[in-house]
């Protein structure tokens, strides 16, 4: 694989169009940072006189806080607005608060928002680099690398591993994204739901799909749950949250049959008692959710830096 | 009125199934002789020398939303007559959907005046099948024919309630009215923007089965069968809805379908990268149901090709996919799509012309779409082969909401009369 030195599109709106290499390389950046983090001095100043401004139109604590810190202790002026609770309520549109902040000379925002396609229509539009923090259905792409990451530093690969993603697939862009780098990068993916949670045509990304959590996870390295998001659901999707447990949970019984030193993960916030239980969420040995948690600030730290190298020559290529 | 003239023209009549090099003399608004006979203008008529040009009934457009009243920032009676125009079009019938909708016979009767004081093509209109589009009330169906409205549908509202669909075919029959309707079965496709399916998946768009059509549709079969009424099929996209369709004719039942552009000239992946200009309701469809659609078309079970013409401005249109609106402008880009089916082999010329111009006015008993004597004059000179882009800038339409736009195609209206006046002339340009 020829190594990369940069990232071929101006913008990070999802892991699909990502080369195994560009990987590579975000998640080899994202390591010198995590030695950084874990130093005395945490601070740089690579990004200073750098404005980001986080626009997260859903509300969210752990991704907005972490790409806060993620530009802060790489020196940026940080800003955080929530439009649901400001202009757009006076009937802005998604366009006019994006054009707003590019014309106060922002050079990279972070969007979330709860419609599939709203980043990427963002970034059409503004000259400054956008970053994707979560977008409907569609892609979630910082989660997906600090996957990847928290895997690679404890597995010493992604290539071959076998990774289970269980639960709500159907409304979940981490699956979407994680589907898409494990498999760029040459994992053995599988996708465990109810019937009622997965996504038509899903094995078209290429992954095997079981709807029996315990065979599903049989034999497997990795295995990511997710969180049920009944915020998303239009009516009835399973028929309570204890025949849910019982059939989807994450328990020790339901794990025995994965491979021995088998990683738990979950991208949060978990629903104890809904898709895991608190036993198998808090082992030690077995749970890497702390580490994502700290993988994440620098794996948002790397994408930062690299999305802003080159922004001389990226500004005015936009409209 | 002087006479006009039309010499060396191809006449295509697609209701008498004439093909020939010939003449038409317009008298007074209406088709005083045609053949291939008639090759000198009479004295004092004035000549249009057709060198080759084809020339076939003014095309009727039986799917159109009109933006008046309520929506005139995106559409006119104006910018829609001139677009209609534009597009070969001499009739355009227009779905109730506006704002206040047309339950109303007094809403009928302010649609009929405006079109009278553009003086463009002519503009029918449909009448609501339930009050407000709310599926549970009847409108004033006896009044509302007489009044104008030329059949009853919800537009693109399906009637979803089986006894109340059973009571709108029952009691239209009783007037002998045509329902038409939007078949999707509204509980498996609420919020959905998309057909189910891989694409739909990558994209994380909300996502009804493309089941939905052929589900509400055998249901109305079924309802038809028993009530006798006639109804007709709006819109239809799967080959699943056509199977449906094709058997209930084999019945003798009195039904019959059209379809739109999008539907045999495009398919699902044209919404990749969230384009909403190919956002539509129903959805664009798998490629195996596009194909499925242009052999209805050949086989003749979708009878009527309409445009199913939508303006949207930008403010509607630049939006996240789920929010943005849906439809396409469709009235200018009708003709050409429909050819790309001649050109490319799949349907008999005046096959296709058919579904533009006798078979609707058979369907809503116009007296327009043929050349016949004594015919009202509603006419459309067009190249067929002339090659050409379609291009948004060019669009008499208020709306320029199209993904056709760039696209190549062949077939270039050159002039569209109504009652042998001219409301398009493109022969200079």
């Amino acid at each position: 694989m020829p190594a990369a030195s940069q990232l071929s599109s101006p913008h990070l709106l999802g892991i699909e169009g990502l080369s195994p290499a560009e990987i590579e390389l975000l998640l080899d950046l994202s390591e010198h940072y995590v030695k950084m983090n874990r130093s005395g001095n945490k601070k740089s100043d690579v990004l200073r006189g750098r404005t980001i401004i986080n626009v997260f139109f859903e509300a969210s604590t752990r991704t907005r806080t972490s790409f806060e810190l993620a530009g802060k202790r790489l020196g940026a002026d940080v800003i955080n607005i929530s439009p649901e609770v400001s202009a757009v309520r006076k009937g802005e549109t998604l366009l006019d608060t994006a054009l707003t902040l590019d014309a106060m000379h922002a050079d990279l925002l972070v969007v979330r928002h709860p419609e599939s396609g709203a980043v990427q229509l963002i970034a059409e539009k503004v000259r400054c680099a956008v970053v994707n923090g979560g977008d409907g259905a569609h892609e979630h792409p910082t989660q997906a690398l600090l996957d990847a990451l928290a895997i690679r530093r404890r597995l010493g690969r992604l290539h071959g591993l076998v990774v289970a993603i269980c639960g709500d697939i159907l409304h979940s862009r981490v699956a979407r994204s994680n589907m898409l780098l494990l498999k760029t990068m040459g994992a053995d993916v599988r996708v465990v739901a109810p019937p009622t949670l997965m996504p038509a045509d899903i094995d078209r990304y290429g992954v095997s799909v079981f709807h029996d959590l315990a065979e599903g996870v049989r034999d497997a390295d990795i295995v990511m749950m997710l969180r049920l998001q009944q915020e998303r659901m239009r009516g009835s999707y399973v028929p309570s949250i204890a025949e849910y447990f019982h059939f989807y949970g994450l328990d020790r019984a339901k794990l025995a049959g994965a491979k021995p030193d088998a990683l738990i993960m979950h991208p949060g916030p978990m629903n104890r008692g809904v898709e895991i239980d608190s036993d198998v969420a808090d082992d030690i040995n077995r749970s890497l959710i702390q580490e994502q948690v700290e993988m994440g600030v620098a794996v948002r730290m790397a994408c930062l830096d690299l999305l802003t190298r080159d922004l001389s020559t990226n500004q005015g290529t936009g409209q | 009125m002087t006479p006009l003239f039309f010499q060396d023209v191809r006449l295509l009549d697609p209701a008498s199934g004439l093909d020939a090099v010939g003449g038409l003399l317009v008298e007074a608004g209406r088709i005083a002789d045609l053949g291939a006979h008639l090759d000198a203008a009479p004295d004092g008529a004035a000549v249009i020398d057709g060198a080759g040009l084809c020339l076939a009934p003014g095309l009727i457009d039986m799917r159109v939303r009109l933006g008046e009243p309520g929506e005139e920032h995106k559409e006119t009676f104006e910018t829609l007559s001139a677009a209609a125009g534009r597009g070969g079009v001499a009739v355009v019938i227009g779905l109730p959907n506006t704002d206040p909708p047309i339950d109303d016979a007094s809403v009928v009767e302010f649609v009929a005046r405006r079109a009278r004081e553009v003086k463009g093509v002519k503009i029918y209109v449909y009448a609501a099948a339930s009050r407000g589009f709310d599926g549970k009330r009847l409108t004033e169906i006896g009044l509302l024919k007489r009044a104008g409205a030329l059949a009853f549908t919800d537009g693109d509202h399906a009637i979803a309630d089986a006894q109340m669909m059973r009571r709108v075919l029952s009691y239209a029959s009783g007037f002998d009215a045509l329902i038409i309707q939007h078949a999707e079965e509204p509980a498996l496709t609420a919020g959905a923007v998309a057909t189910e399916g891989e694409i739909a998946t990558r994209l994380g768009l909300p996502a009804g089965p493309a089941a939905a059509e052929a589900i509400l549709l055998e249901r109305d079969m079924r309802l038809v069968e028993l009530t006798g009424a006639r109804y007709h099929a709006a819109h239809l996209s799967t080959g699943a809805a056509v199977e449906e369709l094709a058997s209930a004719k084999r019945k003798g039942l009195d039904v019959s379908a059209d379809t739109a552009p999008a539907y045999f000239a495009l398919n699902e992946t044209e919404i990749l990268g969230y384009r909403t200009f190919a956002k539509l309701t129903p959805p664009l469809r798998a490629e195996s149901d596009r194909r499925a659609v242009v052999r209805a078309l050949r086989d003749g079970v979708i009878d009527i090709i309409a445009s199913d013409h939508w303006g949207q401005d930008q403010e509607a249109k630049r939006l996240p996919f789920v929010q943005a609106e849906p439809g396409i402008v469709g009235l200018e880009t009708m003709l050409p799509l429909a050819l790309e089916l001649y050109h490319k082999g799949e349907i008999d010329l005046l096959d296709l012309l058919a579904k533009m111009t006798c078979n609707p006015a058979r369907l809503l008993d116009l007296p327009s779409g043929v050349l016949t004597v004594g015919a009202p004059a509603d006419l459309v000179l067009f190249d067929l082969d002339r090659p050409t882009l379609i291009d948004v800038a060019r669009f008499a339409s208020k709306s320029k909401n199209s993904p056709f736009d760039g696209r190549p195609v062949q077939g270039v209206v050159m002039a569209t009369l109504v009652d042998g006046r001219f409301v398009y002339d493109g022969r200079d340009g």
